[in-house]
């Protein structure tokens, strides 16, 4: 085992296992940090891409955006490699781990036996971190989980190799060229840029607040279109994607306020204290929709909880994002550190 | 949400706890545990449930006859045809023409085995409907009210 790998607990998968890799390679740096500079924070509504038979509902940037992104903007090299031969793939795990090298890898969720089993779905864009070998068996630093745990190696292949969607055929990543230092105030600025470029600059219907409007929209038609049931269980599915699997509730949004708390110390910018504390309110009016969304999937619906009433308080949320996110990008173009380059 | 509006629900996590962001008395972000919410556990209830059905339509469908077993083990793993064709590489017509009693019963030892592996059963298993069995991985800990 790698003595002085620092597991800590985070909130979502990939940017815990950012932060936790950067911090063992001397660029100590917390999740809501990676989470941030990754711009990690999304929004997209695919009715045409079915999981389970339901439509993708998405609250984050796609599976390694974040460890590719935060990894670029710290002048950091990432190698990622994957492969078609099993036993390859477990070999040159085996040889970096020799080499004193904490390997992250993606694996599907369904066949780790230390998961959670009311979370074992065919989930297949999951990233760990494997910082040993023990006789037959892997430490693993999985972020959601509280300690690094053991898993045997027949397993960890399995997860490595599951197939089906985003099947992760083997991947691992690790860091290198890490440097001594790195200056925060560019990479964070161009993150909060990025993150609000792709939430209101997007000529698409689908991504960002647009989406979330649009989303808005489907939920209305949802029951005289399906069915009460099927409506039902649409709505469970979006509720699912944004509360379940440690997304901190209200989809990111609490994860975003954080990081833009500590970019305000990072850019000397005390009006994004405020901007967080907004951001706050919209990632508790999400989980207002997740109550109220779940009465009614209970079947135990209070005065108002009806479909129009759950797209309202879409929509506001939606409307709320905007004004936030064009702010933010506004003051990321004028504010102190609008250094134009 | 503040530090203490954490929810702690009966929890998805089962002996772990998950990690939320909440506002401390000071206004500042910080990751408190919490066992779980209970809008989240609807939610995972559903999909738990949704599946559930699923199964027990098939289980229904192969004791008449009208299913092989195997289709009973691949929806038991949440599995449709693609997927679990892609785990024992074949193609998914093949899949598609192994939940036909009639060819299933016709198939290789070998390929029995391969099938075998993929669930975690032995081919004799693989060839026979259980009784009552949950789906894998099923809700584990998580206490129905």
């Amino acid at each position: 085992m790698i003595p002085s790998f620092p597991h800590r607990q985070s909130a979502h998968c990939e940017s815990g296992v950012a932060a936790n890799l950067l911090t063992h390679h001397g660029l100590p740096l917390s999740e809501a940090m990676a989470f941030g500079i990754g711009s990690g924070l999304f929004f997209a509504y695919f009715p045409f891409i079915r999981i389970n038979h339901l439509p993708l509902t998405t609250f984050r940037s796609a599976p390694g955006r974040i460890i590719r992104q935060v990894a670029k903007r710290l002048g950091v090299r990432v190698t990622f490699r994957s492969f078609r031969n099993e036993e390859a793939g477990m070999a040159e795990l085996d040889r970096l781990l020799a080499g004193g090298v904490p390997v992250g890898a993606q694996t599907g969720v369904y066949w780790l036996p230390y998961f959670p089993p009311a979370l074992r779905f065919h989930f297949n864009a999951h990233n760990l971190v494997v910082c040993g070998k023990e006789g037959d068996s892997y430490r693993i630093s999985d972020p959601v989980i509280g300690e690094p745990v053991l898993c045997g190696a027949a397993d960890l292949k399995r997860a490595r190799f599951a197939r089906g969607p985003l099947a992760p055929n083997g991947k691992l990543f690790f860091l290198t060229n890490v440097p001594k230092k790195v200056d925060p105030v560019p990479a964070t600025r161009e993150a909060i840029r990025e993150v609000c470029r792709l939430m209101t600059r997007i000529p698409f219907p689908l991504i960002g607040v647009r989406g979330i409007r649009y989303l808005a929209g489907q939920v209305e038609s949802w029951p005289s279109r399906l069915g009460e049931r099927r409506a039902l269980l649409y709505l469970g599915n979006v509720i699912r994607m944004q509360e379940e699997v440690g997304t901190g509730g209200g989809g990111f949004r609490f994860i975003y306020a954080a990081f833009l708390q500590e970019a305000a110390e990072v850019l000397e910018e005390g009006v994004l204290l405020d901007i967080s504390r907004r951001m706050t309110a919209i990632g508790d009016h999400w989980r207002d929709f997740a109550v109220a969304g779940a009465r009614l999937c209970k079947g135990r619906p209070g005065g108002n909880d009806d479909f129009p009433a759950l797209a309202r308080i879409v929509r506001e949320c939606a409307d709320a994002e905007h004004g936030l996110y064009r702010e933010l990008d506004a003051l990321m173009r004028n504010g102190r550190h609008a250094v134009r380059r | 949400m503040r530090k203490k509006d954490v929810p702690q629900d009966r929890g998805l996590f089962g002996e772990w706890k998950e990690v939320s962001y909440a506002l401390d008395d000071d206004g500042r972000y910080v990751l408190v545990p919490s066992a779980g919410w209970e809008p989240a556990n609807i939610a995972n209830d559903m999909a738990w449930e949704s599946i559930e059905a699923e199964v027990g339509k098939i289980a229904e469908r192969v004791r008449a006859g009208e299913l092989s077993p195997l289709a009973y083990h691949m929806a038991r793993h949440q599995m449709d045809p693609g997927l679990l064709a892609g785990y024992a590489g074949l193609f998914r017509w093949q899949v598609r023409r192994h939940m036909k009693p009639a060819a299933f019963r016709r198939i290789s030892t070998a390929l029995a085995e391969r099938y075998a592996a993929i669930f975690r059963i032995t081919p004799g298993e693989l060839m026979e409907m259980p009784e009552c069995d949950p789906p894998a991985g099923a809700r584990g800990p998580v206490i129905r009210e």
